[in-house]
């Protein structure tokens, strides 16, 4: 199934979508990767608030390359969500209702999506320059210091996803997986 | 002495500044040609749009001048360095460097590398390159510049086989990495193979593998099997275009040999996206 999604992702949207449905996404998103998730992890430990509101939010693994003058920001495709993991299930529990990345997770993600009623999606990587298309707005706004890595309010208009894990648990790479033929596998 | 020839310093940095802002925005024929063949034999519809994708990827990098990949990667250089060549005018490490730097800081490209692998903190220009340099019989340098993604590199391997592994132990290191890399690394995926030498030697030649011109045999007949069998095992597997199914996982299968110890088969397997990223310069 196709299905166009505006911001902010509640959970009565998210409940319909399943693994392997296309989903072209518009409003509000943040981009935060590997140095942004430990910052936040962190200042979660320290009790401190932090930068993107979560409830509801969509967090996207993403580092652009840097703006021209004439664009919001440069090639802003999805980095590998797996680094992500070891903070992914706090921030769901606060709230985060979809995370876009690629490729696979721990069995401990599909748990905690499956609690919280979130889902994971994927962005096609190595597409960064077609997926800055659908990126209308970038700001900066939290961990500056941190360049590509700096967590940015991102402003998209049908930013293309497909959905991995649904939030009843289905996978669509483990669909994938568990058609490898078994002789390869040996 | 007759035939020395003197290369200055100042043409290795800007060949490698020109070398690796072209490879992050221009993929090179060999590799738009085996992404156009794959949308063509692709089976899956989604595989077939997302291989649509990717080279609408590609024209809009090339025209609007954004790179193709957001990891425009560690900037890797083979250098190779013909004997009767003297680098006038300075340290040519700092030029390659220097080339590099620019590429990243000039060219909107992004920063990706960390100046100590554990205290973590952005060198904010992507220098140090990664350089490996050969001599060669000549006058001339050869440079190969290939900006190099990690969401691929995470998933390359080395094995030590034993030579009692033989063939079979070979083929199985190289699908089990390519099936446990999956959507991961970006597929369809060029995979570069190094079988033979040491612990490094095998590594140092995957790499290499993956600058060759996609698709491109082994002039070994046995390793040239070897490559087309595997590309077919490989596409076998039903991972496709971005690990969401179909027939495509792989574009090719590059293998590289080289004489071993009576006591090893070493085996390096790295993994590339479909944005596999190689430039070449003759100076």
């Amino acid at each position: 199934m196709q299905y166009t999604l505006n911001t902010p992702l509640t959970k009565d949207k998210l409940q319909n979508l399943k693994a392997g449905d296309y989903v072209c996404l518009s409003g509000t998103i943040y981009s935060a990767r590997d140095a942004a998730h430990l910052r936040m992890h962190q200042a979660l430990a320290e009790s401190e608030a932090l930068p993107i509101p979560l409830s509801d939010a969509a967090i996207y693994y993403m580092g652009p390359t840097p703006a021209r003058a004439s664009h919001p920001l440069g090639s802003a495709g999805p980095t590998t969500s797996s680094r992500m993991d070891k903070y992914t299930p706090e921030l769901l529990d606060l709230g985060v209702s979809a995370v876009i990345g690629k490729g696979r997770r721990a069995d401990y993600i599909t748990d905690s999506l499956v609690k919280n009623h979130g889902v994971y999606f994927a962005a096609v990587g190595g597409a960064g320059a077609l997926l800055s298309q659908c990126i209308t707005e970038s700001n900066v706004i939290a961990y500056e210091d941190l360049g590509t890595e700096a967590v940015r309010q991102l402003t998209v208009k049908d930013f293309p996803m497909i959905v991995i894990i649904d939030s009843s648990g289905n996978n669509l790479y483990d669909e994938v997986y568990s058609k490898i033929p078994p002789e390869l596998l040996e | 002495m007759e035939n020395l020839r003197i290369i200055h310093t100042e043409t290795i940095r800007e060949t490698v500044k020109q070398l690796f802002c072209d490879a992050n925005y221009f993929l090179t024929e060999d590799m738009r040609q085996a992404i156009c063949q794959a949308e063509a034999s692709e089976t899956s519809d989604l595989g077939r749009k997302i291989l649509g994708d990717m080279q609408d990827n590609l024209r809009i990098a090339g025209e609007q001048l954004i790179p193709i990949c957001q990891d425009t990667g560690m900037a890797v250089v083979f250098l190779e360095i013909g004997q009767d060549v003297h680098i006038s005018s300075g340290d040519l490490t700092e030029a390659v460097n220097q080339g590099v730097r620019e590429a990243y800081t000039e060219g909107y490209l992004r920063k990706s590398v960390v100046s100590d692998p554990l205290l973590r903190t952005n060198t904010n220009d992507n220098t140090p390159a990664v350089i490996h340099m050969k001599i060669v019989p000549g006058t001339q340098i050869t440079i190969h510049a290939a900006p190099k993604g990690f969401g691929s590199e995470n998933m390359s391997r080395l094995f030590m086989l034993k030579p009692a592994d033989g063939l079979e132990g070979v083929k199985k290191a190289i699908l089990s990495t390519v099936l446990n890399a999956g959507p991961n690394a970006c597929p369809p995926f060029v995979i570069g193979v190094g079988i033979g030498g040491d612990f490094e030697k095998a590594a140092i030649l995957s790499k290499f593998a993956l600058a060759r011109e996609a698709g491109s045999h082994s002039d070994k007949p046995h390793i040239a099997r070897l490559e087309t069998e595997l590309l077919e095992s490989i596409n076998r597997s039903g991972i496709g275009p971005a690990g969401l199914g179909g027939r495509n996982t792989a574009l090719a299968v590059h293998i590289e040999t080289y004489p071993t110890h009576i006591a090893g088969l070493p085996v390096a397997v790295n993994m590339c996206c479909h944005v596999c990223r190689h430039r070449t310069a003759v100076i």
